[in-house]
């Protein structure tokens, strides 16, 4: 006995969830993944104000990497990055342990800590590069003060541009951080610590031995997260330092506007977007599949 | 003072020391994230003459709003003078329907990957959020194309296109994880009972919603006005968001450097996040969080 066909309307209703997800995924498809092969197939054409789809190879990135712009950018990440993760992370976690010590006031002092998240990069660029004026700023102030060797106007120097732009990073990610470490560190076994404790461990070592061990997972979440903001920085280099003093601060999402934008050189700003591209994966796709089959274990 | 410190046992002295300590590092930080707020809202109320002539932390004579208006209504950006309120409302414009859009879709997909679980499912999520962490600069030489194709360059629809879908990652994931944590006995249960995909959506999904909506609703907001890249990749002249406009304002060259101005430029444009962050302050950080964490 054959089953009866069903419905067109039932047929509908099964498919249901389907259907409701189709226009999302259709368009993440298209726009995300459809996109990157579009980059991904301009980086190798010979475009340069507009469009050209003949392809010529690999050569608009050898002429990406010979490009001393490019090489300053991708340095600069480096440091930017480095210095930027690991501050962040630093005084993120020492806050977040400070604020566990039963401080009265808490609720306030993280309301502090943590409004730079809600500012965008370019206010958070156009406020310090104020601080960082060189005669109206803060430099003065502390002058007149009395430390006359006091030097802060980063942003105009070719040296410390980069270093201006990771305490501006670092002012606006750190209470991020810090909220991150503050919610593992409530959630470690409360039962744990009362037992070493009640063995005689100083509550330094139930930190060090107990605590900070416990909150690998969070730690890495960090890393990632600020690492992938770092790559993606572009607006705080817009705002704080334009780049300069000449290019000594670009970074790649800089150049990758530039090179698209300014320059009439889509080949090779696509080529660099690739290579952002390469970079974030090469972070995200690891850590995405240990935490996506992590949850499957539970 | 030394015969009172006698009478304290060693381990409190040291205790109370530590305690000092503490909040004298908790006070330096808080110094430190304040401060920008400080110089920009006492520079944005002082004179220029103030400005050049004093010092940066010193307090403004008088509470002068003078710059405020000025950037709001009057001042420069790029040649025309009309102040940032026709960017501010274009921002606005292109805000609320892409909140919305992206929120609701969000939902939906969120629901439907969760409660429904087909084949494949899992997959199609991992694609999605693997949308989270595309480096946008990767995507906007084909949407500026596409724009193009379309015809909405440089018109606040563009923009609304753009944020809905690169939004639609973050709010997917909000959406799924939240949904997850709700019993699946309860949509089973509906469906014996008759129920079908929308009825359950709207009679049990939703109602349970509400914390999860505010979440993405914040994190999408903030997300959009703080938007540069979009912005400036796609836009041009009058069609501007605030914060490209801005920005503009604070490069314009031509003319004296009014510093004031720009700070209250920079104020008024970070109002609108800065109060969603005061007036919901504990969902923005669960969106964060959430976005972070999964789980």
């Amino acid at each position: 006995m054959t089953r009866p066909p069903l419905k067109l309307t039932d047929r509908i209703a099964r498919k249901l969830p389907q259907i409701v997800v189709a226009p999302s995924f259709t368009a993440i498809l298209f726009f995300v993944y459809g996109f990157i092969i579009w980059t991904g197939y301009i980086s190798l054409t010979k475009s340069k104000m507009l469009p050209n789809y003949n392809l010529i190879g690999f050569r608009p990135y050898e002429r990406l990497f010979q490009m001393d712009r490019w090489s300053v950018a991708l340095e600069n990440l480096f440091v930017f990055g480095f210095l930027f993760i690991f501050t962040a992370i630093v005084i993120g976690c020492l806050l977040a342990i400070l604020l566990d010590q039963k401080i009265r006031a808490e609720g306030f002092i993280r309301t502090i800590y943590l409004y730079p998240m809600a500012i965008s990069f370019i206010i958070t660029g156009t406020a310090w590069k104020w601080i960082m004026n060189p005669s109206l700023g803060l430099e003065t102030v502390v002058r007149g003060w009395g430390w006359e060797s006091f030097s802060f106007g980063w942003t105009n120097s070719e040296t410390m541009a980069v270093y201006a732009l990771v305490m501006a990073a670092v002012w606006q990610s750190a209470g991020f951080v810090m909220a991150l470490f503050l919610s593992a560190l409530r959630s470690v076994d409360q039962d744990i610590i009362k037992a070493a404790s009640l063995d005689g461990a100083s509550p330094w070592r139930i930190y060090l031995r107990i605590i900070l061990p416990s909150m690998r997972p969070v730690f890495m979440s960090a890393v990632v997260i600020l690492a992938h903001l770092a790559i993606k920085s572009f607006d705080l280099v817009v705002a704080l330092t334009g780049g300069g003093p000449g290019y000594a601060s670009t970074l790649p999402a800089n150049f990758m506007y530039e090179m698209t934008f300014r320059r009439n050189e889509i080949g090779v700003g696509a080529a660099s977007a690739m290579v952002m591209l390469a970079t974030v994966a090469a972070i995200m796709v690891p850590y995405l599949y240990s935490e996506l089959r992590g949850k499957k274990h539970v | 003072m030394s015969e009172q410190t006698t009478f304290v046992p060693a381990q409190t002295r040291s205790a109370v020391w530590m305690r000092l300590l503490l909040w004298a590092v908790l006070i330096v930080f808080a110094i430190w994230f304040l401060l920008p707020a400080y110089v920009v809202v006492g520079t944005s109320l002082k004179e220029l003459e103030e400005i050049r002539g004093g010092s940066l932390l010193s307090l403004p004579h008088e509470l002068n709003f003078w710059a405020w208006k000025h950037a709001w209504s009057e001042a420069c950006i790029g040649v025309t003078c009309t102040g940032l309120e026709p960017y501010f409302w274009n921002s606005v414009k292109m805000a609320i329907p892409a909140v919305t859009l992206s929120t609701l879709l969000g939902a939906l997909t969120g629901y439907a990957l969760t409660k429904w679980q087909f084949k494949g499912a899992n997959m199609v999520f991992a694609l999605i959020l693997f949308g989270c962490f595309v480096p946008f600069q990767v995507v906007i030489l084909p949407m500026a194309q596409t724009l193009g194709i379309i015809g909405i360059t440089n018109t606040v629809y563009g923009l609304i296109l753009v944020h809905s879908v690169y939004g639609l990652a973050f709010t997917t994931l909000f959406f799924r994880n939240y949904y997850v944590t709700i019993p699946d006995e309860l949509v089973r249960a509906a469906t014996i009972d008759g129920a079908g995909f929308f009825t359950i959506f709207r009679r049990i999904i939703l109602p349970l919603s509400p914390p999860i909506i505010v979440v993405s609703v914040i994190w999408q907001f903030t997300q959009i006005w703080n938007d540069f890249l979009f912005g400036a990749s796609f836009t041009t002249g009058g069609a501007q968001p605030i914060m490209v406009a801005m920005n503009n304002l604070v490069n314009t060259t031509t003319g004296v450097k009014q510093y004031n101005v720009d700070m209250a430029a920079a104020l008024i444009t970070a109002a609108p996040t800065i109060f969603v962050y005061i007036v919901a302050g504990r969902y923005f950080v669960r969106g964060l969080t959430a976005g972070s964490v999964k789980g």
